[in-house]
C-alpha cells in the first residue's frame, strides 16, 4: 500500500487508520447482510405475491392483496388479541418476579451465592425442553399441576389445562413467566449493585422508611435497566413462539394462536410464503411501532 | 444478643422464606422432570413418579434405541460451528467499535442492534428458500448459517462491552514499543479478553446448542439436532413421559452446566451496557 510512504504529517490520518476500521468491521456486516438483511428485504418482498411453495412456478406480483387477505381473516385477529393479551400478561408478570426476585437477591444471607446461580436456571434449558416439561406438568392424568391443586382442595377435579380453550393461554404464561423472569432478576441485581450505600445511609439517617427509601433511591436507581431490560424483554417475547408452538400447535382450535405463530404455521403446513409473509411483515411492523412508543415515552421519563 | 436473634428470624421471614418460595418455583418444574425421568416406565402411570425405586432405564433406552447419540453429535457439529462463525467475525468488529472513530460507526452499532430486534419468522421463510437453492437443506452448514444471524449481532455486542473494558492505554503502549495494530490486537488485547471470548462463546454455544425453530425447519431427517429429535419423541412413540423427560434432562445438560460455569461473566458482559445506558 501507499501508506508507507505517505508523509508521517501530524494532521492528517494516514489512509490505513481511516481504512483499518472499515476493514476489520467489513466480514461482520457483510454476513449480516447477506443473511439476515438480504433474507428479510426477501421476506418483504414476498409478501407481496402469490408464492405457494409447491407451486414454484407461480410466482405472480399481487400488490397488497396478502395484506388485505390478513385483515380480513378472522384468524389474523383472533391471533393479534392472543399476541396482545400474552404480551400485555407475560411482561409484567416477569418484571415483577424479577424485581421481587432482584431485591431479595440483593438482601445479606448466607445461601445468597447459590440462590443467585440457581435462580437462572430456565435461562439456560431449551425451549423445547421447558415446553414439554410445562405439558408433562399440565397432563391432565398424571400431571403435578392437577395432582397438588386436587389436593390443596382448590380444583374438584382433574381439568385438562391445555385442552381446554379457556385455560390453555393462561397455562402458556405461566411457562412464559417462569422462562423470562430470570432475564429481569439477573438485570435489576446489576443495577440495584450499581446504586451506592451511602444514599441509604443517608436517608436512613434522615429517617425514611423503608418504603420511602424504595421510592426515592432504588427505584430511580434501577429506572434505567428496568427501561432496557422491558424493551429487550419485549423483543424477545414477542419474537418466541417456539414453546407455544411445541405445547400446543396454536391450539386447542386457534385459542393459543399468536400473530408469529399464524405466520410460521401457514408458511409450514400449508407452504403459504406469500401469505406467511404478509402476517410477519405486518406483525414486525406492529412492534416496530410499538418499540418507538415506548422508546419516546420512557426517553422523556427517565431524563 | 437477643436483638440479633430477632433480626435473624426477621431475616429468615422478609428472605430466606421468600427465596425458597422463588427458588421452588424456579426448580420445582426441572426437579418434576428430572423425577419422572428416573422412574420406571412401568409404574410411572400407576403410582406416578418417585425416587424410591429409582432406576437409568429410561436413559438407557434413550441411547440403545432413539439414536440420540447421534443426535448429540449433530447438536455439537452445529453449535461449535457457530461459535466458530460468531467469534471470528465479532472479534475484530468488536475491536473496531471499541478503538475507533469513524464516519458511520453509530448507523453500524446500532444495526447490530436493531438485527436482534426482528422476528425470526422473518428470516425463517427466506433461509428455508435459500437453503434449498443452494442444496444446504438439511446439512449442518444450513443451521451454522442460521444461528449465525443471531450469534453475530449477539456477540459483537457483547465483545465491544467486554473490550472497552480494556484501557486503550494498554494497546497504545504496545505501540509505541513498535507493535503494528494488528500485533497489539493478537499479543495484547486478545489475551486480555481471552475471559470475555470464552464467555460469548459459551454463550453462542448455548443458544444454538438449544435452537429449536431454525432444526426443525433447516434441518430434522439426516441432521437433527437434540432439541428436535426430543420433540419427535412425543410423534414417533405414544407419550412416553420417562423417556421424554430423560431426552429432556440429557438435552439440556451441556448447556445448563456451561452456563453455571460461567454466568458471573456472561451476567456481567450482558448487563454492563443496560447499567451504564
Amino acid at each position: 500500500m501507499t501508506q508507507a510512504d505517505a508523509p508521517d504529517t501530524p494532521h492528517r490520518r494516514p489512509l490505513s487508520r481511516i481504512v483499518l476500521p472499515y476493514a476489520m468491521l467489513s466480514p461482520a456486516v457483510l454476513v449480516t447482510l447477506a443473511i439476515v438483511f438480504f433474507p428479510m428485504v426477501q421476506t418483504v418482498w414476498m409478501s407481496l405475491h402469490d408464492y405457494v411453495l409447491f407451486r414454484p412456478n407461480d410466482f405472480n406480483f399481487v400488490g397488497l392483496k396478502n395484506f388485505r387477505a390478513a385483515l380480513n381473516d378472522e384468524v389474523f385477529w383472533i391471533s393479534l388479541r392472543h399476541t396482545i393479551i400474552w404480551m400485555a400478561a407475560t411482561i409484567p408478570a416477569q418484571l415483577l418476579l424479577g424485581l421481587v426476585t432482584a431485591l431479595l437477591l440483593n438482601q445479606q444471607f448466607p445461601w445468597r451465592p447459590v440462590a443467585r446461580a440457581l435462580v437462572i436456571i430456565p435461562w439456560a434449558l431449551p425451549s423445547v425442553v421447558i415446553a414439554l416439561m410445562w405439558v408433562w406438568i399440565y397432563d391432565s392424568n398424571y400431571g403435578i399441576a392437577n395432582e397438588l391443586l386436587l389436593r390443596v382442595g382448590l380444583i374438584q377435579r382433574a381439568i385438562p389445562w391445555l385442552a381446554n380453550p379457556d385455560t390453555a393461554l393462561a397455562a402458556i404464561i405461566l411457562t412464559l413467566t417462569w422462562q423470562g423472569f430470570p432475564f429481569f432478576a439477573v438485570m435489576i441485581l446489576a443495577g440495584l449493585q450499581s446504586i451506592p450505600g451511602s444514599y441509604y445511609e443517608a436517608a436512613s439517617i434522615d429517617g425514611a422508611s423503608a418504603w420511602r427509601q424504595f421510592w426515592h433511591i432504588t427505584l430511580p436507581g434501577i429506572s434505567g435497566v428496568i427501561v432496557t431490560a422491558v424493551l429487550l424483554r419485549t423483543i424477545w417475547v414477542a419474537n418466541s413462539f417456539d414453546v407455544i408452538f411445541v405445547m400446543t400447535g396454536g391450539g386447542p382450535g386457534y385459542a393459543t394462536h399468536t400473530l408469529p405463530l399464524y405466520a410460521f404455521i401457514k408458511a409450514r403446513t400449508n407452504l403459504d410464503f406469500g401469505y406467511g409473509s404478509a402476517i410477519a411483515t405486518l406483525f414486525t411492523l406492529m412492534l416496530m411501532v410499538i418499540v418507538l412508543l415506548y422508546l419516546r415515552r420512557t426517553a422523556k421519563a427517565v431524563q | 444478643m437477643a436483638l440479633g436473634k430477632r433480626s435473624t428470624l426477621r431475616r429468615i421471614l422478609t428472605v430466606d422464606l421468600p427465596m425458597l418460595a422463588i427458588l421452588s418455583f424456579t426448580l420445582g418444574p426441572y426437579l418434576w422432570m428430572l423425577i419422572t425421568s428416573i422412574s420406571p416406565e412401568s409404574t410411572l402411570f400407576t403410582e406416578g413418579p418417585s425416587i424410591w425405586n429409582a432406576t437409568i432405564e429410561n436413559y438407557t433406552r434413550l441411547f440403545a434405541t432413539v439414536g440420540f447419540a447421534g443426535n448429540m453429535l449433530d447438536s455439537l457439529i452445529v453449535a461449535l460451528g457457530t461459535v466458530a462463525v460468531g467469534l471470528s467475525l465479532s472479534v475484530t468488529a468488536a475491536y473496531a467499535f471499541s478503538r475507533f472513530n469513524f464516519r458511520g460507526k453509530r448507523i453500524l452499532m446500532v444495526q447490530f442492534l436493531l438485527i436482534n430486534m426482528f422476528p425470526l419468522v422473518l428470516l425463517i421463510l427466506p433461509l428455508f428458500i435459500l437453503m434449498r437453492v443452494l442444496g444446504l437443506l438439511d446439512t449442518h452448514l444450513a443451521l451454522i448459517i442460521a444461528n449465525s444471524t443471531v450469534a453475530i449481532p449477539f456477540s459483537v455486542w457483547m465483545m465491544v462491552s467486554y473490550m472497552n473494558g480494556i484501557p486503550r492505554s494498554l494497546d497504545e503502549a504496545a505501540m509505541t514499543d513498535g507493535c503494528t495494530r494488528m500485533q497489539a490486537l493478537r499479543r495484547v488485547i486478545l489475551p486480555l479478553c481471552l475471559p470475555g471470548i470464552i464467555a460469548t462463546g459459551i454463550y453462542i454455544f448455548i443458544t444454538s446448542w438449544n435452537e429449536y425453530l431454525y432444526a426443525l425447519t433447516l434441518g430434522g431427517r439426516n441432521v437433527r439436532t437434540i432439541t428436535v429429535a426430543v420433540q419427535t419423541l412425543i410423534g414417533e412413540y405414544e407419550v412416553q413421559w420417562g423417556l421424554l423427560t430423560s431426552g429432556g434432562i440429557v438435552g439440556a445438560l451441556p448447556a445448563t452446566i456451561l452456563f453455571l460455569l460461567v454466568q458471573k461473566r456472561l451476567i456481567s458482559g450482558l448487563t454492563q451496557g443496560a447499567v451504564k445506558g
